[in-house]
């Protein structure tokens, strides 16, 4: 009964939301690359890059929003990298993502070297304010996340830029047909991805905390994939996927149950997508095209 | 036209294409040397000493590349077969662990038992971790892909997090210690041996801080079976088919199914193995952060290697000088973390160069009819 | 210039070359406003590859393009959509997830401010449904729809980019008769709303059904324009396959033996699930050769892997030597001394990526003396990958050499090379000299005959009417899945097998030899 009533107190729901806000950045990132027939599993290097220029932003301007802006461009110079070497040069994007995610656990300790002067965990930095409404205060980040899925959703299944990447994501050569220009959509739409991960990883370093610490998004990047396959490639389903995974964080850190071992709890989004992998839920299907690279006028 | 000369120029090409890309992303690499305000010459040459400078370097060398040969080997086989496994780190945490709970649980068994069964054991409970993923792809359609990532941070969950917790006795994160009957021979220790200390270099590797253990050999072992399997036995034949061509190898009535998950498995047990290395030989316990992120530089050391075991030997040295001369690096200044810009972009590299080749090979036949 | 002044297109001296092949050799095409245009000719004609090249999909490597008078230069579809060009591919681009009004609009979506307008662009479809009596449910997912309704969707997206002419790739490939019915009649009210049509086929009872005029491509050129009213089948026919060069196989009269292999009432599905091979029972003796004619794509792919393991039955049974192999999977079969020559050697026959002593045991590499308790036995294996180049002519590289470096012909005889060297006592050929040079043609031939007179049973396919009339002792018809007849070789001829295959059978029967 008293676990009970832990789970469901109010703080432990907003905690949810806190854990969820990266999840829910990153997935609605994966949504746009993959949508449009990029798998990007360097969401979680562009989340930590985002992190780390964040924290530069801000201790180098004292504004923490500055912060938040080169978090994003963080992201997005990741994101076009990419796009380049996989979109244009059509590299595989499985081998690509991968450096990238070297890259970004290298480049920021290196960074923290050469910028900081330290190892481990960056100085403190101004962190964003926590805006109040009613009883609920969340970093602005967490809100800007939540005003994004509905966004999202509009975007992609409302607008004619939607309809366009989703159709490059499952038919490319039927999109060119109609003088659709399949390589330009699926760039913008990772750098979209990269944008919207740099984003999650500002959340992490100056939104949830106010510092940097190496290796932070500690496979958040990964979760947030898993949160877009539970939630079928869709901003809602990703978001109620995200929004549990965060649930399941938030009950980690809180609460001891007899029956799971807390340390356990973290693998669950994990094993929940392979069960939502393997067809046990209905079965869950990428975008047909994801991950193929579009060669024009080939035989 | 001598027979092999089609053979011998393929070759050269790839090995061509790697040093290529080792050389640029050294170039791109000296970029962020300067944003430390020292020459990357002297950077380099830190580099090279550290790797090579002396005995003590050279063999710690082959020390460090002795989990990035497994590793890549983990990547290169299915790859052979068309398969990614990005799930090497994950295969080789609970190769590991179990390496190191058999390492510590039997107290009283002789070595020659207790380190072969630890070996053994680890390979195998790494092997069915990496067939897994295999027998979701083979069976259930399940990408490998995404299915090896979940399975690293399940295998993250289980052994780091959990796992440790379970077992530890002190305040370390690492399970306790294994028994001196688990532990790898380690050639600092070649002067206590009766035979071994009359052997020319026993007194070179008695001297202190010499890190090499029986786990290198069983890397070079892994990688010499591997070639075999790949290119002599029936068994690689069957899956080289299946990885270049699915329809070709299904009228030759070799069924994809079975190629995918015995070559999972065993890519999972040889990604096993370097975890296993790491427990009974590096550190003779299973503790945080000694994955240390080696199955994914695997897939550098595979990429680099073209995804020959040979091949891969070789990638896996020159990954792991220069992971031992980064500490030389260390010390005048410079961080070691370039060594990982320059892994990084060893991939980029030679992913956009394989594209290169392609549009090469293509660009050849056309020119080759009229 | 256009060459005449009601010419709305006029495609000049069109050339297109692929890696390995000239797909398109000085092609003309000319068509007037108005008229409904078929363009046919055998598989790889190059039919596809020149509409590609008018839908700017493809850029030629010489010729010119003339539209409504004016020289074109084609970049990509957009600039053809411009034109007024539209295209009904073959294989439908169409999204499957997506709605059926979302693929219309793709790419020139109606909007209100942000929005996509969705009532606009259901409105817009319905109206041109309406136009054309082309119904379709704007609201229904692709992949929920029938493909005759799929195909209009295809034709109301040309519609909605204003297209005036219209091109379509094989339109009735996947459709059912009565489909094609309604599809013709859509073909006249485009018509006679001012529309232009070419259409792409190789099924000459459509062509005089619908066509006004008729161009006939052959091997990548352009063989004559005809009107349709001044012009019989046969006669297109004749144009279609083309009076070639009988190659002399020397041939001895068959001496037939008991029965090898038996098929009985066998059904086979398609990948899309539609019934592909109907009810087809037929036997292969030993010493005899029984040749499959017909137009490609009416089940002859279907049956022959349902036959070797490599597509799943519907029902039916195959019988070898008595013996029932009807679930036997493609390693199983092999052992039997079946041997196949598949008719996509890219595809299946070879692993390009090996060399050549690596493929010429595929299939057979589990086996001694190429495999020896697990491992391969590359000496036995080079030993014997020697002999067979030498006794098969494989020219253009060493064993060491991947099969991809290899020309056509050289690859195609390295495949009889491997499946004729382990005593075959069946023996399937699926288009076994497509693409392959006259010289190697004539050698794979005289391998066939030989293993023929070897005692085997050979199964032939093949689209050359004149490779299955000259090797077959006898000669099965298939018409839609279905064997319409079987004749001796001796007996019959292209006209008559002809009209067999374009399933005018009982004319057939009524017309005499002249």
């Amino acid at each position: 009964m008293e676990t009970l009533t832990k789970i469901f107190s109010l703080s432990l729901i907003l905690a949810s939301f806190r854990f969820a806000t990266p999840l829910i950045l990153a997935a609605l990132g994966g949504i746009f690359s993959e949508r449009s027939g990029v798998v990007n599993i360097a969401l979680e290097g562009m989340m930590l890059f985002g992190a780390f220029a964040a924290v530069y932003g801000s201790a180098s301007t004292g504004n923490p929003w500055i912060g938040v802006l080169y978090s994003m461009i963080a992201g997005l110079s990741f994101a076009a990298i990419l796009a380049l070497v996989c979109v244009t040069f059509k590299a595989n994007q499985i081998v690509v993502a991968t450096g990238i995610n070297i890259f970004a656990s290298g480049i920021t300790i290196f960074l923290l070297q050469v910028l900081f002067g330290v190892k481990g965990t960056s100085p403190m930095v101004n962190r964003l304010p926590a805006f109040r409404i009613f009883d609920v205060r969340f970093n602005p980040i967490t809100y800007i996340a939540l005003i994004l899925v509905p966004v999202a959703w509009f975007i992609l299944f409302k607008t004619h830029w939607g309809l366009r990447i989703r159709s490059v994501g499952e038919h490319p050569a039927a999109a060119d047909t109609l003088g659709i220009n399949v390589n330009k959509l699926r760039f913008i739409s990772v750098l979209i991805s990269g944008v919207l991960a740099g984003l999650a990883g500002a959340h992490l370093s100056i939104g949830d905390g106010s510092a940097f610490v190496r290796e932070m998004s500690a496979g958040r990047g990964f979760i947030a994939l898993a949160a877009m396959i539970f939630g079928k490639w869709h901003p809602f389903g990703a978001f109620g996927a995200a929004m549990l995974f965060g649930f399941a964080e938030a009950v980690a850190v809180r609460v001891d149950f007899a029956f799971i071992p807390s340390e356990l709890i973290s693998a669950i989004p994990y094993v929940l997508t392979l069960v939502v992998l393997a067809g046990f839920f209905g079965k869950s299907t990428p975008p047909a095209a994801s991950g193929e690279p579009y060669y024009k006028g080939e035989k | 036209m001598n027979k092999y000369s089609d053979k011998i120029k393929s070759v050269l090409t790839d090995l061509g294409l790697s040093l290529l890309s080792i050389i640029v992303a050294l170039i791109v690499g000296t970029l962020f040397i300067y944003l430390t305000d020292k020459s990357p010459l002297d950077a380099y040459s830190a580099l090279y000493i550290g790797a090579f400078g002396s005995f003590r370097a050279i063999v710690n060398t082959l020390w460090r590349s002795t989990p990035l040969i497994l590793t890549g080997l983990a990547v290169a086989l299915p790859f052979r077969a068309g398969l990614f496994n990005i799930g090497a780190e994950g295969q080789l945490l609970m190769g590991g662990f179990t390496a190191g709970i058999v390492g510590f649980y039997f107290t009283s068994l002789p070595t020659i038992i207790h380190l072969p069964f630890a070996i053994i054991a680890g390979m195998f409970v790494a092997g069915l971790w990496g067939g897994l993923p295999g027998v979701l792809k083979a069976k259930l359609d399940v990408h490998e892909v995404i299915a090896t990532i979940m399975l690293n941070y399940i295998a993250m969950a289980l052994t780091i997090n959990y796992g440790i917790n379970l077992f530890k006795e002190t305040g370390r994160p690492a399970t306790p210690r294994i028994m001196k009957s688990a532990a790898m021979f380690n050639f600092n220790n070649m002067n206590k041996y009766p035979f071994l200390k009359d052997l020319p270099l026993s007194d070179l590797f008695s001297q202190p801080a010499i890190r090499l253990h029986l786990n290198f050999f069983l890397a070079v072992i892994a990688a010499v079976i591997l070639w075999y399997l790949l290119f002599k036995t029936t068994l690689g034949y069957e899956l080289r088919a299946v990885g270049f061509n699915p329809d070709g190898a299904e009228y030759g009535g070799i069924k994809a199914s079975k190629s995918i998950i015995t070559v999972m498995f065993i890519s999972g047990a040889v990604a096993g193995l370097a975890g296993v290395g790491e427990v009974l030989g590096t550190h003779f316990s299973f503790m945080q952060g000694m994955d240390a992120g080696y199955g994914f530089t695997g897939i550098a050391v595979a990429l680099i290697g073209q995804t020959h075991p040979i091949g891969v030997i070789l990638g896996g040295l020159l990954f792991g000088a220069l992971a031992q001369g980064g500490l030389e690096m260390q010390f005048s200044g410079i961080p070691s973390e370039i060594v990982m810009l320059i892994q990084a972009l060893v991939i980029f590299f030679v992913a956009a160069l394989q594209v290169f080749k392609v549009y090469l090979a293509k660009r050849k036949a056309k020119g080759g009819v009229e | 210039m256009p060459r005449e002044d009601n010419y709305i297109l006029d495609m000049q001296d069109i050339t297109k070359i692929f890696p390995g092949v000239k797909a398109n050799d000085n092609v003309n095409l000319s068509i007037k406003g108005g008229e409904i245009h078929a363009l046919v000719g055998e598989n790889g004609a190059g039919k596809t590859t020149l509409m590609n090249v008018l839908y700017g999909l493809y850029e030629p490597d010489g010729g010119q393009i003339f539209y409504e008078g004016n020289e074109v230069d084609l970049d990509g579809p957009e600039d053809a959509i411009k034109l007024g060009i539209g295209m009904v591919h073959q294989h439908f681009m169409l999204v499957e997830p997506l709605t059926v009004t979302e693929n219309i609009v793709l790419g020139s979506e109606p909007r209100s401010g942000l929005m996509l307008d969705q009532k606009t662009a259901q409105k817009d479809v319905k109206e041109i449904s309406e136009k054309y009596g082309l119904f379709v449910d704007p609201e229904a997912k692709i992949q929920d729809i029938s493909v005759g309704m799929q195909q209009r969707v295809e034709i109301i997206k040309t519609l909605y980019r204003g297209a005036e002419l219209l091109i379509f790739d094989e339109p009735t490939a996947v459709l059912t008769p009565q489909e094609i019915d309604e599809l013709f009649d859509i073909f006249k009210s485009l018509k006679e709303q001012g529309k232009t049509i070419i259409f792409i086929t190789h099924k000459l009872k459509e062509v005089k059904t619908i066509s006004d005029r008729i161009t006939v491509l052959r091997s990548g050129k352009s063989i004559d324009t005809v009107n349709t009213e001044d012009v019989t089948k046969e006669d297109v026919a004749e144009l279609m396959v083309g009076r070639q060069v009988l190659l002399e196989v020397e041939k001895t009269e068959a001496n037939p033996g008991e029965e090898i292999f038996k098929i009985e009432n066998l059904n086979v599905n398609d990948n899309r699930e539609l019934p592909a091979v109907k009810d087809i029972s037929l036997s292969v003796k030993k010493g005899e050769i029984l040749g499959i004619a017909g137009v490609e794509g009416n089940g002859q792919s279907e049956l022959i892997e349902a036959i070797t393991g490599l597509r799943k039955i519907k029902s039916g049974k195959f019988e070898l030597r008595g013996k029932d192999i009807t679930n036997f999977n493609a390693r199983e079969i092999k052992r039997e001394k079946v041997a196949h020559i598949p008719e996509d050697r890219q595809k299946r026959g070879l692993i390009m990526d090996f060399d050549l002593k690596e493929n010429i045991i595929l299939g057979y590499h589990d086996l001694e003396p190429f495999s020896r308790n697990g491992i391969m036995q590359y000496d036995n294996i080079a030993q014997y990958t020697e002999d067979l180049i030498e006794k098969y002519d494989v020219r253009g590289g060493g064993m060491e050499s991947q099969a991809k470096n290899l020309s056509g012909g050289n690859q195609q005889k390295l495949i009889v090379a491997r499946e004729f060297s382990h005593d075959p006592e069946f023996l399937i050929a699926s288009q076994p000299t497509r693409g392959v040079d006259v010289g190697s043609i004539e050698f794979i031939h005289n391998q066939i005959i030989d293993r023929r007179d070897d005692g085997a049973g050979v199964l032939l396919v093949s689209a050359e009417l004149s490779e299955v009339l000259s090797l077959s002792d006898r000669i099965a018809v298939i018409f839609e899945g279905e064997i319409v007849d079987v004749l001796k070789a001796s007996e019959t001829d292209e006209r008559e097998l002809g009209k067999l295959m374009t399933g005018s059978q009982a004319e057939a029967g009524g017309e005499s030899n002249e």
